[in-house]
């Protein structure tokens, strides 16, 4: 990408090194000077919250707390995994609709970013339409969608009575439907994973597959052969980036769900750790929570980098 | 010839069917947030286009009667400190990285990349309880402090634009005696607006839409940005569904009209971005 600079920076590195000593402690204080804002943030806001927050976690701190906290060791956890249902519940939730969404967004978005690399009049005017939903916030777009899955009233179960269908489901008041009624409204957001598999479609070399239509390739074979291994690495960004929203999830959830939906189905995890923070105000328990969820995603993420080396194709020669 | 003819009436079906299934339930909105109170909101059929009422009553009543233009006006003050906070402290930041030599900067950049991959659940209660104790619960600050000291991904997206500008206009500046803030200033910043747009519209959003920071640490009512102040109308019982919807619209409009001004600029930085992650 800066290769035409590339050369000029060496000279510079050598010049520095060599001739110009007095100038160049005046450059490192002008650039620790550009780097204050960085350092004050990563002092007061990352590291100190970060090892405060694991001494939180071993604490029975509450938001509102007469005596201070005090220090209980891992009790937090133990409490956690031996006595705490509702933490295994949300743990199932969140992991269920991880499993469900991940494949079913990739493929659909993977589906439309097809669709939109034609090269047809209007396409541009698709692109623009089909990425609205992705700029707009999760509480809109769950506020609207609520008033879609009404039961009685809304458009949905009207268009299934439509084709057919004589007792619609009750949707966000069904415990067995209320996490199919969340897929299906993240499913009108899927443009978005559609724009970044559009944007490593477009990278791909046109003349791989030239090459193929020379030695008799026909579409099907294109697809699997080039483009899929050509967009393996973005698969891969895509796949760890769902993993870690669906661990995250909360906006929508809170507007739909409210403090779980029916019979807790809709108890995502982050829901959990912000009942038991700031309902109930159990500062350190949902500090252990949290540390719980990023071990979990670690690990996660950590997977998924041992699948790449054996999945994703890098091209050799960058 | 008859096969091509049948591949684009099938692309096309596809991304029409898409379409609808994109802008029939935001046509459903606007309809029913321009019906009066006594018309019923839902209907049968539902109406996904505005035909009969035009009633512009029910905006204005969410703007003030529901206090919609309070939260319009406190999200824009937002959007706004963080904009200018992102944009300053990133570029600067960036500035750095790219075009500065300092001993240590490699190791620096390692963790600036690291803190990219940082969980935001774990640092989540230790800021809010450092927060709270510096008695800035129910105030602006936590909302637009942080935004003042940089954001990995955003310095990333500067320092790799930065690194593209020539750097013998770093070296002629300095023989004409500029000072490094006047390399930065007069410069890098001017060259950068490209760069520097993607940002200021990826905050935008982000603060824009951002929900769990002002939930935790707003209380007045006075104080809510749109996003809280939509959540907690839905929550309460008894609230007039096209006001809900108006509400929504005011909520979602800005949004909308800045994608459309910044597409091309905002799709291409998510693509450069997704293919560096």
């Amino acid at each position: 990408m800066d290769t035409s600079t590339r050369p000029a920076r060496i000279v510079l590195k050598t010049k520095n090194m060599s001739r110009r000593s007095p100038l160049s402690a005046r450059e490192e204080k002008a650039a620790y000077l550009f780097l204050m804002p960085w350092f004050i943030g990563l002092t007061f806001f990352l590291a100190v919250p970060l090892v405060w927050s694991l001494y939180i976690s071993m604490t029975d701190k509450r938001l509102i707390s007469a005596g201070g906290e005090h220090f209980i060791g891992l009790q937090n956890y133990t409490y956690m995994f031996t006595q705490d249902g509702y933490f295994y519940h949300s743990l199932y939730v969140t992991l269920k609709w991880l499993v469900l969404t991940t494949p079913l967004y990739l493929l659909a978005g993977l589906f439309i970013s097809l669709l939109l690399n034609q090269k047809l009049p209007g396409i541009h005017l698709f692109r623009t339409i089909l990425y609205i939903p992705a700029v707009l916030s999760g509480v809109a777009v769950a506020v609207l969608w609520l008033q879609l899955f009404n039961p009685e009233l809304g458009a949905i179960n009207y268009l299934l009575y439509r084709i057919g269908i004589d007792n619609p489901p009750y949707w966000l008041q069904d415990p067995r439907w209320a996490m199919p009624a969340v897929i299906i409204m993240g499913l009108w957001g899927v443009g978005g994973t559609a724009i970044i598999y559009l944007a490593g479609l477009q990278n791909i070399p046109p003349h791989l597959y030239e090459a193929a239509s020379i030695d008799g390739a026909g579409s099907i074979a294109k697809f699997f052969y080039i483009t899929l291994p050509m967009l393996s690495p973005t698969i891969f960004f895509l796949l760890v980036n769902a993993i870690i929203d669906s661990l995250l999830i909360f906006g929508p959830v809170f507007v739909l769900g409210g403090d779980g939906g029916p019979e807790d189905s809709l108890l995502f995890y982050m829901l959990y750790l912000y009942r038991r923070a700031f309902i109930q105000g159990l500062m350190g328990y949902a500090t252990a929570l949290a540390w719980v969820l990023t071990i979990l995603g670690v690990i996660l993420v950590f997977l998924m980098f041992r699948f790449e080396r054996r999945f994703v194709f890098y091209e050799a020669a960058e | 010839m008859v096969g091509r003819i049948l591949h684009s009436a099938f692309v096309y079906i596809m991304l029409i069917a898409l379409s609808l299934f994109i802008l029939m339930p935001i046509g459903w909105m606007l309809t029913a947030a321009l019906k009066p109170s006594t018309a019923p909101v839902f209907t049968y059929p539902p109406e996904w286009f505005p035909t009969k009422y035009w009633e512009w009553e029910t905006f204005r009543d969410a703007l003030f009667e529901e206090n919609f233009f309070i939260y319009t006006r406190n999200t824009v003050i937002l959007v706004l400190l963080n904009v200018v906070g992102a944009l300053f402290s990133c570029s600067m930041i960036a500035y750095a990285f790219a075009r500065l030599q300092f001993r240590g900067k490699n190791l620096l950049f390692t963790i600036l990349v690291a803190t990219m991959l940082l969980p935001g659940p774990v640092l989540l209660i230790p800021q809010f309880l450092l927060f709270y104790r510096i008695g800035w619960y129910n105030t602006y600050f936590p909302l637009f402090v942080p935004a003042f000291t940089g954001n990995a991904f955003f310095i990333f997206l500067l320092r790799q634009y930065m690194k593209t500008l020539p750097i013998e206009l770093d070296e002629a500046a300095r023989i004409d005696g500029a000072s490094y803030w006047g390399i930065y200033w007069r410069i890098i910043l001017p060259l950068s607006v490209p760069a520097l747009t993607v940002v200021a519209v990826f905050q935008f959003l982000a603060t824009w839409n951002d929900f769990f920071g002002p939930l935790i640490y707003l209380d007045d009512p006075d104080k809510f940005t749109l996003a809280l102040g939509l959540a907690t109308m839905v929550r309460r019982v008894g609230t007039e569904w096209n006001e809900v919807m108006a509400a929504n619209l005011v909520a979602v409009i800005p949004v909308l009209i800045v994608y459309f001004l910044a597409q091309n600029k905002l799709i291409g930085g998510i693509a450069s971005v997704g293919l560096k992650g």
